[in-house]
């Protein structure tokens, strides 16, 4: 995968954000910015280039599915790989996300090599 | 007084002695335990006014559930605080494997990626409390309803229902569940099969 890839993280909890962002320095991805919420995030790619969203689900006001939504029905973003990283762990939440088009699923809490494997698999491998 | 302690509500003993003025006549035995009945229920309705009022029923939503849900804000407040303070020293610690270098350098950085992994616990507790949280003011709206309608008398409305599914929210905000307890969600593993039979 591509190392300087523009990177999208979302979660409306700073602590995860900033453990995210360590655990892509650690696979030298550094090109990393931040969102709080789906709207936040909707805002940030479409003013920007990303490479690949990684977000949580439960956030207010917009939702990592509904940010999923969007932008699987945005021409310009739809072929954004995207991965959500969360604690909704139902069979229903799986089957929505991926009815949705997400690219892969991580359920909180996580490790580094299920987030390192997750990546490699949606962007490729270096 | 038969029972002692509590005395009957008077309106009901006056109700029950205008029944008895009333009648013309002697009462049958069936007609007295009607209403030897219908005063001793006169006495329990009373009675169970009186321990409602003994257990003060408007602190719940006055004082216990604010400061239950107070309680629970700070913890989140200081488990966020004690995450960074460990964040903080996970960076300077990553500062220093850069510098070292070899084994020591990487068995430090193996150390410190488990340190990260396990600082997702502050957001996995935090979503919890925050069910926490939902639930106690589900449960301050409830008894503010019915300790309204005790106020109001028996006329008034009954607390509306929830409604099974409120317009305009989305697909998934009511997905929305958070984390679950144990054996309740699919593990990791499941999931990567869930997707993979797409």
């Amino acid at each position: 995968m591509d190392k300087n890839t523009n990177v999208l993280i979302v979660d409306d909890y700073k602590t995860m954000l900033r453990i995210i962002r360590n655990l892509l320095k650690q696979l030298e991805i550094e090109n990393v910015e931040e969102a709080t919420d789906g709207q936040e995030a909707l805002t940030k790619l479409r003013a920007g280039n990303f490479g690949l969203v990684i977000s949580d689900w439960n956030m207010a006001p917009m939702t990592g599915l509904d940010l999923l939504k969007e932008v699987r029905a945005d021409a310009r973003l739809k072929n954004t790989p995207f991965i959500m990283i969360t604690a909704e762990s139902k069979t229903e939440n799986v089957v929505a996300a991926k009815a949705a088009g997400v690219s892969n699923y991580i359920v909180k809490p996580f490790n580094a090599e299920t987030l390192r494997e997750k990546i490699e698999k949606v962007m490729g491998h270096a | 007084m038969p029972d002692g302690a509590i005395p009957a509500d008077p309106r009901i003993e006056d109700a029950v002695r205008a029944v008895l003025g009333s009648l013309a006549g002697d009462l049958s035995a069936t007609e007295a335990a009607l209403l030897a009945e219908l005063e001793g229920l006169g006495r329990t309705v009373n009675r169970a006014k009186q321990e409602s009022a003994a257990v003060r029923v408007e602190d719940i939503t006055d004082a216990h559930i604010p400061a239950a849900t107070d309680e629970l804000d700070a913890i989140v407040d200081h488990t966020a605080g004690a995450t960074n303070e460990i964040l903080d020293c996970c960076e300077v610690l990553e500062g220093v494997a850069s510098r070292i270098g070899g084994a020591e350098a990487e068995a430090l950085s193996g150390a410190i990626t488990r340190i990260y992994e396990a600082c997702g616990f502050q957001d996995i507790t935090g979503q919890r409390i925050g069910k926490v949280v939902a639930a106690l003011k589900a449960i301050e709206s409830r008894v503010s309803a019915v300790t309204a309608r005790f106020g109001a008398g028996v006329s008034a409305a009954a607390p509306a229902p929830e409604p099974e599914s409120q317009p305009g929210v989305t697909e998934g905000r009511r997905l929305a569940n958070g984390p679950q307890l144990p054996g309740g969600g699919v593990s990791q593993a499941e999931i990567d099969r869930l997707l993979a039979e797409f």
